[in-house]
């Protein structure tokens, strides 16, 4: 295992392990007992596994899972971070729609391998970010009646 | 013989309407690579809130079936399986393609999969009463080690490594104790008002399915799809029917091996087109044709993986066991229609389950029809670009996650547990034994409860939950699953080791 995955695999395990010991100490710390009785149960297998797992990673003995590569980490993170402003920001302080609509455009031309330089790609990209708004639109508000926030324009 | 006095409501104006969307639409998104049945179907549930629950189910369980069989669809015309059950397909189908024998293969890959799914259904129809008669006699203790064999039976069989699988379960259970204990009202884990009420399954199933799929797109970056559609020339539907039954053996095997592994909790459909066409390769005369475009290749991997999917919901309808992660979602379904699967449903809901039941017998039929007429479109949506993919994904997941309850706090759930589930996923967790977790957690911790309670008034826990046949049986299942999934692991390890220790004398030499 190169160093790369190696370090990605001890981080990983261990925020997994650092969950399983929080969980764990406040399973065996809050009353009243018996409401806890079920989660001291869970949380101590939890731990259990998840110090193994942490353990097996500082020894660099992990087999399973690739973990990320340099080029994966740069083409994730544009998208996600539209797509979490998108969710914890925008689809309340916007409205769900314009949100959504903003946020489908900027995926669209963010990953779209169509060219960036040509008329024609994006006229094509805001013609499929309508048809997006309008099927959204027409399932949730027309159809499942859903009130959404509203907050911009609709 | 129930199940006929329930058929005609599938044949009402709504029911079978729903029962064609679900058809046509599954074998769309079925056809799309990267939308998994699973994450179709999750993404359905937020429309069936309207909707009656048998109405709901029909529409999930036509999603659930035509995904399965449209996978084929761009496993044979693009080599790029729509779900990991068609992986299979490619072997000979996409050779089949490349021969111009297109719409032959997609011909006999729809009539296998109608064949193995009727076959499966039947399976469904039959042994459900059968073990709902027999699930009666659990109690508290019993319905407890269920819910923990869910998930350890997902967690080791359907994981690459039974730690992370069994972690990945324990997470999920202890998502299920956040918010207010039923019995006291004491507050567990609320680090954030938005678990004040506990963890919504819909929105968790929804982000857990969907989420990861949308950032692995990202992954992809601007990368076209470079796949070539190969065409679909025209050929004589009489001459596939005729040949399908003339491979009887393939046809046989394919359906045989499905329901039996459909049948197993955990273990699902990825694995039933694989077994089946590895068996049937074996057993045939024809062996050395696999692989060149051999059409007992394609009978017996498609009619496998939807023979699979009938006997998947027999633990599901009766025990309240999902046996594979479609099959949770579907649980989930079922839930928010207040209908709790298990040895009752029969009695309390008939209607619901026979009309749900005979709807999926229903659907494989249409199913093989619009496939035969949709695969040239559904080819074409194979290719709709990665970014309108997660894009599309990405916009349902929110608007379905906010329309269970009207609540913001349901979102932020849905966007924390994909983006969290999809760095898990990269380290070998899965996202299946957490569902499991997160729906039956709270199945395990009432049995525990109550049967703590009634050991207390008689005996003792150690001997209300340790001891009596049924109780010993199921714990020996629950070790035994682990124990054999250890095993494998080790194999596994140890031909590994084997295999590099090879390549590095080679190398050397």
């Amino acid at each position: 295992m190169t160093d790369l995955p190696r370090m990605q695999h001890i981080v990983a395990s261990g925020l997994v392990a650092a969950v399983g010991v929080s969980v764990t100490y406040v399973s065996f710390t809050q009353e009243p007992a018996a409401a806890f009785l079920f989660p001291r149960i869970i949380s101590t297998v939890f731990v259990v596994l998840a110090l193994w797992t942490f353990g097996k990673a500082l020894l660099g003995r992990t087999r399973v899972g690739n973990g990320l590569d340099l080029e994966a980490m740069i083409n994730i993170a544009p998208g996600l971070v539209v797509s979490l402003i998108f969710v914890f920001w925008a689809a309340q302080s916007l409205g769900f729609y314009t949100a959504s609509t903003i946020a489908f455009f900027v995926l669209l031309s963010l990953y779209d391998p169509a060219p960036h330089g040509e008329l024609k790609s994006w006229i094509k990209r805001i013609l499929i970010t309508a048809g997006f708004l309008v099927v959204m639109y027409g399932l949730f508000a027309k159809l499942l009646s859903v009130f959404t926030p509203r907050e911009i324009f609709f | 013989m129930d199940f006929l006095a329930y058929f005609g409501d599938v044949f009402t104006p709504i029911n079978f309407g729903l029962l064609l969307i679900g058809t046509v639409g599954g074998l769309l998104l079925g056809a799309t690579p990267g939308l998994s049945p699973t994450m179709a179907v999750a993404l359905l549930i937020p429309f069936t809130f309207k909707l009656e629950p048998a109405q709901g189910l029909i529409l999930l369980g036509a999603a659930y079936t035509s995904t399965v069989a449209g996978g084929a669809v761009s496993a044979i015309l693009l080599k790029i399986p729509g779900a990991p059950a068609n992986i299979a397909t490619t072997l000979d189908g996409h050779t089949m393609a490349k021969k111009g024998q297109g719409a032959r293969a997609l011909q006999l890959s729809f009539l296998a999969s109608a064949v193995g799914g009727v076959f499966g259904v039947f399976l469904l129809i039959f042994l459900t009463p059968v073990l709902a008669q027999w699930a009666l006699a659990f109690g508290p203790s019993h319905l407890f080690w269920l819910a923990i064999l869910g998930v350890t039976v997902i967690g080791t069989l359907d994981s690459s490594s039974v730690v992370k699988g069994l972690l990945s379960g324990c997470i999920g259970l202890w998502l299920a104790t956040v918010g207010f204990d039923d019995i006291m009202g004491a507050q567990r884990f609320i680090f954030h008002d938005a678990v004040s009420g506990g963890i919504n399954v819909i929105p968790a199933l929804i982000g857990l399915f969907a989420i990861p799929q949308v950032i692995g797109m990202f992954a992809n970056g601007r990368r076209s799809l470079d796949a070539e559609i190969l065409t679909v020339e025209p050929h004589p539907i009489s001459k596939a029917f005729g040949e399908v039954f003339s491979r009887l053996r393939a046809l046989s095997i394919g359906t045989i091996t499905g329901s039996i592994i459909g049948l197993i909790p955990g273990v699902g459909g990825q694995i039933a087109g694989l077994v089946a066409y590895d068996q049937s390769k074996k057993m045939s005369p024809e062996r050395d044709k696999f692989g060149t475009g051999h059409s007992e290749g394609v009978i017996a991997a498609e009619s496998a993986n939807n023979a699979m999917v009938g006997p998947s919901l027999v633990p599901l309808l009766t025990l309240s066991i999902p046996g594979s992660p479609t099959a949770a979602v579907l649980l989930g379904g079922l839930l928010i229609h207040g209908i709790f699967p298990g040895s009752d449903l029969f009695d309390n809901h008939p209607d619901v389950a026979w009309t749900f039941i005979n709807s999926m017998l229903i659907g494989q039929i249409l199913m093989c029809i619009f496939g035969l007429y949709v695969a040239g479109l559904a080819a074409r949506v194979a290719q709709v670009p990665n970014a309108v993919m997660a894009a599309v994904v990405l916009g349902l997941a929110v608007f379905g996650s906010y329309s269970v309850q009207h609540s913001m706090g349901d979102v932020y759930v849905m966007a924390a547990l994909g983006t969290g589930m999809y760095f898990l996923e990269r380290f070998g967790f899965s996202a299946a034994p957490l569902v499991l977790g997160l729906i039956l957690g709270p199945i395990a911790e009432a049995n525990f409860v109550q049967g703590s309670m009634i050991a207390n008034a008689t005996s003792s826990i150690g001997s209300y939950f340790f001891t009596g046949p049924l109780n010993l049986a199921l714990i020996a299942i629950v070790v035994a699953s682990i124990g054999y999934s250890v095993w494998l692991e080790l194999r596994q390890r140890r031909h590994t080791a084997k295999d590099e220790a090879v390549a590095k004398k080679e190398a050397i030499s």
